[in-house]
């Protein structure tokens, strides 16, 4: 397995189903020494110590675009099989049953809850900086200082479950992270959230080296 | 909560940046990553880069500087000036901008928001207006296209509603009555506007203190302000803008 011969930067695979901008994860990723593909090679996703599913733009569309490509199985069988997984903004609600956005569109069902509007209180999509409200500690939100702020760009979020380990306040706390064994998600764009998302990144990376060193 | 952005804007020809940034010890002024990182460790919340290239064949190094800036800084940024199509705001996205902010051809062909909206999604979809207060009409103003000379007939209020209701994910206003001027925003146009949407709007135009940007929010409602030249010259950092914001009760992510 390549990823035993080059500890130093563990490769990580980035699913390209073809949907928008991708990239940017991927450039984050490779600036905190990841050897970061975005592919959709089964063989290269199966050799990663860590798969990363970003997403932008509608629910629909990129669940749609997901499963055309049979990478919704894909990513089924990477967090089945215990390796690090991190959904990022509509990857990270293509981790949930389901969507208010696109109510005929099944999600992953990786995390039971559904994803609904931000409150109407307030102004969709919430496209700002906030502060975490860190809700249990988590090897995803370790060394972020006293105020972690990041990135936020969307109008609907997961609802609340056990899995949450941060929110923000947006007419009300709305999910920002939530994480289950080796299954870490963000609403937030951590490659876009400056050097407190880059520490998010290398803590992922952080994960998938590790756990690929007790893997093998 | 909700936190008010700072965003210093840059103007780029031909992929460099032009009208002489000069604020802090820099190898190179033109450099877009250069100056996109030295505004990032201020604490700057997003980037505008307004592209002034005016020759369609060098475009592509825009393309390029997206991609460069993608590369190396971890902020968001905007693209702005020449985007005509689809086609162009997807090689911009897809090169590394986040969000892409058109204007003339929106007043052209205003379906151009929808379909930017629609493939890429509203959070990527930024449109731009400039206006100016129509003579004798309190509190009409009106769309100017090209830097404020060319009158478009269009009243600015609709065409921020109309451009809501096409999709648009954010508005940048920008007052040519006091572009250039350093007296503050337009606070009556940047109130009209933020009043007459649900969407975010940045304040743009006229700053040349920090207290105008405290005016943009607490007076004008504005969710994000944009300044060039008080960053730019080194007059003030973005920390010190985000020092002054926070010391008159308005929320910003704090400086580093």
């Amino acid at each position: 397995m390549s990823v035993s011969e080059t500890p130093e930067r563990p490769l990580l695979a980035v699913l390209d189903y073809g949907i928008g901008n991708l990239h940017s994860a991927h450039k984050g990723f490779s600036h905190v020494g990841a050897d970061t593909r975005l592919t959709a090679d089964r063989g290269l996703i199966r050799d990663a110590c860590g798969v990363v599913l970003p997403g932008v733009g509608a629910f629909g569309p990129c669940m749609r675009a997901l499963r055309e490509r049979g990478l919704d199985e894909v990513a089924l069988d990477r967090i089945h099989a215990g390796i690090p997984f991190f959904g990022i903004c509509i990857g990270m609600q293509m981790l949930f049953s389901g969507s208010a956005e696109a109510p005929q569109m099944d999600g992953l069902g990786v995390f039971p809850q559904l994803v609904r509007p931000l409150a109407d209180t307030v102004k969709r999509p919430q496209i700002q900086w906030n502060k975490l409200d860190i809700h249990r500690e988590h090897p995803m939100l370790t060394d972020l200082g006293d105020e972690a702020w990041v990135y936020f760009v969307h109008s609907y979020a997961p609802d609340a479950g056990e899995e949450v380990i941060a929110t923000c306040d947006y007419g009300g706390p709305v999910t920002a992270a939530v994480a289950r064994d080796n299954v870490w998600a963000a609403q937030f764009h951590p490659e876009k959230s400056g050097a407190t998302g880059l520490r998010i990144l290398s803590n992922f990376v952080a994960f998938a080296s590790d756990s690929a060193k007790v893997a093998a | 909560m909700r936190a008010i952005r700072v965003i210093p804007c840059l103007d780029v020809d031909a992929g460099r940046v032009v009208k002489g940034v000069n604020f802090v010890d820099i190898r190179d002024a033109g450099d877009p990553i250069e100056l996109a990182a030295a505004y990032d460790a201020q604490g700057a919340d997003e980037l505008v880069f307004l592209d002034i290239t005016a020759s369609s064949d060098q475009r592509d190094t825009t393309v390029q500087m997206a991609r460069s800036v993608a590369e190396q800084v971890f902020i968001p940024f905007t693209i702005g000036g020449g985007i005509r199509t689809v086609d162009d705001a997807r090689r911009l996205l897809m090169a590394g901008a986040d969000k892409v902010s058109v204007m003339t051809a929106a007043i052209r062909r205003p379906i151009l928001v929808s379909e930017i909206s629609e493939e890429f999604g509203a959070q990527c979809c930024v449109v731009a207006i400039d206006a100016r207060r129509v003579e004798g009409r309190d509190g009409a103003f009106e769309v100017y296209t090209h830097g404020g000379r060319t009158r478009t007939g269009i009243d600015a209020l609709q065409w921020a509603a109309e451009v809501q209701r096409l999709g648009a994910g954010e508005i940048l206003l920008t007052s040519m009555d006091t572009d250039g001027t350093k007296d503050g925003f337009d606070i009556p146009l940047t109130a009209a506007v933020t009043s007459a949407v649900d969407i975010p709007v940045i304040a743009s135009g006229g700053v040349g203190t920090l207290q105008h940007l405290v005016e943009g929010v607490t007076q004008g409602g504005a969710d994000a302000v944009l300044a060039a030249s008080i960053f730019h010259f080194g007059e003030y950092t973005v920390a010190d803008a985000k020092r002054v914001l926070a010391a008159n009760n308005v929320t910003v992510r704090p400086p580093h």
